[in-house]
């Protein structure tokens, strides 16, 4: 193996120092946390990611009536677009629609796309309480949680979603 | 006709060359040279002189053409060959565009001509603006400018990106009458050219506890997926180049993330962000739009791979067949896991196959075309086609296909998505007049 190979290999292992660095273009630029905080808005199954703040189904009936039942009807049992509330089992296989009650597998991913992709028009427009209070509300009218459990960083992960175990992992291998 | 040594030969030459029913001809009879081929032709070569009139210049050539324009479009007499929009108006909901199979021929799909799925429309992106972080579980986070990355090492390889969804009409119960570009039109294959990402991932370094990590664009939707390490490793790239100009706006302009081979949606657009972690982050798109319902209720997740697959483009439907003689079947084949090894023709509806002739090179993840010399004798008949891969996976049949994933009760809108991954047989049928219907066969 010749010398030049080392700082790659030193890489790899996971050794590199400042100097190793130096042999790639390096045309990064270092970034601090908080630099990225405004985009680093993922949410994991068990939490991680969740901002501090809450919010309770009667706070999110009044944001959905203002900001969502344009698109998703009153009180979430569908419009133009998708219901929110409600699903058929799904043992009526591939014709069956996909809802929130029946199909997603964790309450987390409704906080996550709350918070990145809605409203259409106006995304990352609500504030994390606004969030939390909106999944409290679809998830209170699914009735995943009672009328007035409050969604924060310690109760959402915790709502057990119906489809849970739902799913076959398609390629095993692949992960 | 009656009966003499030369024309006996002629048709013995004639039975060496078809193999396989309704008048399926070797692959290589153009190989072995004209004598050969104008054998299997006999009887069904054009008649009589085209021109009534002797030749004479048209306009075009009795005057100067057109000024030469400074970024070229085809000619207007190819306006047809357009993509189809689902939501031409830009109502808030999903955009697909689809590639027209029919009217192209080769591997590779223009630019201009790419499937799209926007589900928010294409961000209009100012490329000095635009950053790539990484960070998450990583030695050091780092951003980078569009500048920065174009300095690095880059590499270029020809893969496919298809969507998840595409052939989705093919869950249908009944054949949905449409032509390839509405069955098929969500696959495209292009020249991507960009920087490694495993080059960027070893300037940040790697966190051991990583195994995944989360794609987000910079679109309105900040759509993100979760994407195994492996697959980062292994042959994930930062595309900056799509056919050798800049990622077109649909394509996820000034950069997005390629996975050679896997679902589309995964392939994020716009890419603003990787985020190393430790588990999925179990988004939208990929537990809820790209898990896929299985009769009985189960859902796959986590498909990813785009499986071996091939359809004819020529003829299919739309593209009519004139008058009995001699057409060349063609069309696509290709597979998330490697290279096309094989693909099988048939001309009656599967009871007989002939293998097609590969047009080269046939590389990994990327477009094949294959090409089947074919002689119609005016008859009904019914065209498929079935590919194999590499790693031995090969198309299953119809049977075989719906018995594991399903069909729908009713027959469906051609533009909605009962579901995903369908990769059995299409199958065209030719009636006596030469029109091409979409069949189950």
């Amino acid at each position: 193996m010749s010398t030049h190979r080392l700082p790659a290999i030193a890489l790899a292992l996971g050794l590199g120092s400042g100097a190793a660095f130096a042999a790639g273009p390096n045309l990064g630029t270092p970034i601090e946390p908080a630099e990225i905080a405004a985009w680093d808005i993922s949410i994991q199954p068990d939490g991680t990611g969740l901002p501090i703040g809450g919010g309770t189904p009667a706070q999110g009936a009044k944001i959905f009536a203002q900001k969502c039942a344009l698109c998703h009807g009153e009180s979430g049992k569908g419009g133009v677009f998708a219901a929110l509330v409600g699903g058929a089992p799904l043992i009526g296989g591939i014709d069956t629609p996909k809802t929130i009650a029946n199909f997603w597998g964790y309450s987390t991913t409704v906080f996550d796309f709350i918070r990145r992709a809605m409203p259409w028009q106006q995304p990352r427009s609500l504030t994390d309480n606004e969030v939390y209070a909106l999944t409290a509300f679809i998830l209170a009218q699914n009735k995943l949680i009672g009328e007035d459990d409050s969604m924060n960083a310690e109760t959402l992960p915790k709502v057990r979603m119906p489809n849970r175990d739902g799913f076959i992992i398609r390629f095993p291998d692949k992960i | 006709m009656e009966t003499t040594p030369s024309n006996r030969s002629e048709r013995e030459r004639e039975k060496l060359e078809v193999v396989a029913g309704n008048g399926l001809l070797d692959r290589r009879a153009f190989l072995r040279g004209g004598a050969a081929f104008a054998a299997a032709m006999t009887g069904y070569t054009l008649v009589g002189s085209a021109a009534a009139e002797p030749l004479a210049d048209d306009s075009w050539s009795r005057e100067p053409g057109n000024l030469v324009p400074a970024y070229g479009v085809p000619s207007r007499f190819e306006k047809n060959v357009a993509r189809t929009l689902s939501n031409p108006k830009g109502e808030p909901r999903t955009q697909h565009a689809r590639t027209p199979h029919h009217l192209l021929n080769g591997t590779i799909t223009p630019n201009g001509l790419h499937f799209v799925i926007s589900h928010a429309g294409d961000a209009d992106i100012d490329p000095e603006k635009h950053h790539l972080v990484i960070h998450g579980l990583v030695k050091r986070p780092l951003v980078f400018t569009l500048d920065a990355l174009a300095r690095y090492p880059m590499v270029s390889r020809m893969t496919f990106v298809e969507c998840g969804g595409n052939s989705a009409p093919m869950f249908s119960k009944e054949p949905i009458q449409a032509s390839v570009q509405a069955l098929h039109g969500l696959a495209s294959c292009a020249e991507w050219t960009g920087v490694p990402l495993s080059t960027l991932l070893e300037e940040t370094g790697i966190d051991p506890r990583a195994k995944w990590l989360i794609a987000e664009g910079a679109d309105s939707l900040a759509l993100s997926r979760s994407v195994p390490l492996t697959k980062a490793l292994d042959d994930a790239m930062i595309a900056l180049y799509q056919n050798g100009e800049r990622l077109m706006p649909g394509n996820g302009y000034p950069m997005r993330l390629l996975l050679p081979g896997w679902e589309g949606n995964m392939n994020v657009k716009f890419l603003r962000r990787l985020k190393l972690v430790e588990q999925p982050a179990m988004s939208y798109y990929e537990t809820r739009t790209y898990s896929q319902i299985l009769p009985g209720g189960k859902a796959y997740r986590f498909y990813f791979v785009q499986e071996v697959k091939s359809f004819i483009t020529h003829p299919s439907p739309g593209l009519a067949l004139k008058g009995p003689g001699y057409y060349e079947i063609s069309g696509i084949a290709y597979s998330g896991n490697g290279r096309i090894s094989k693909v099988m023709v048939s001309a009656d509806g599967g009871q007989s196959w002939a293998q097609a002739a590969l047009q080269g090179p046939v590389l990994s993840k990327a477009f094949a075309r294959f090409r089947m010399p074919w002689r119609w004798d005016g008859g009904p008949a019914v065209l498929q086609s079935r590919a194999w891969d590499e790693g031995g996976n090969v198309q299953p049949t119809r049977a075989q296909f719906v018995a594991q994933r399903g069909e729908t009760q009713k027959v469906p809108n051609v533009l909605a998505f009962p579901n995903q991954h369908y990769n059995s047989l299409t199958s065209w049928a030719i009636d006596g007049k030469g029109e091409v219907k979409h069949v189950y066969a």
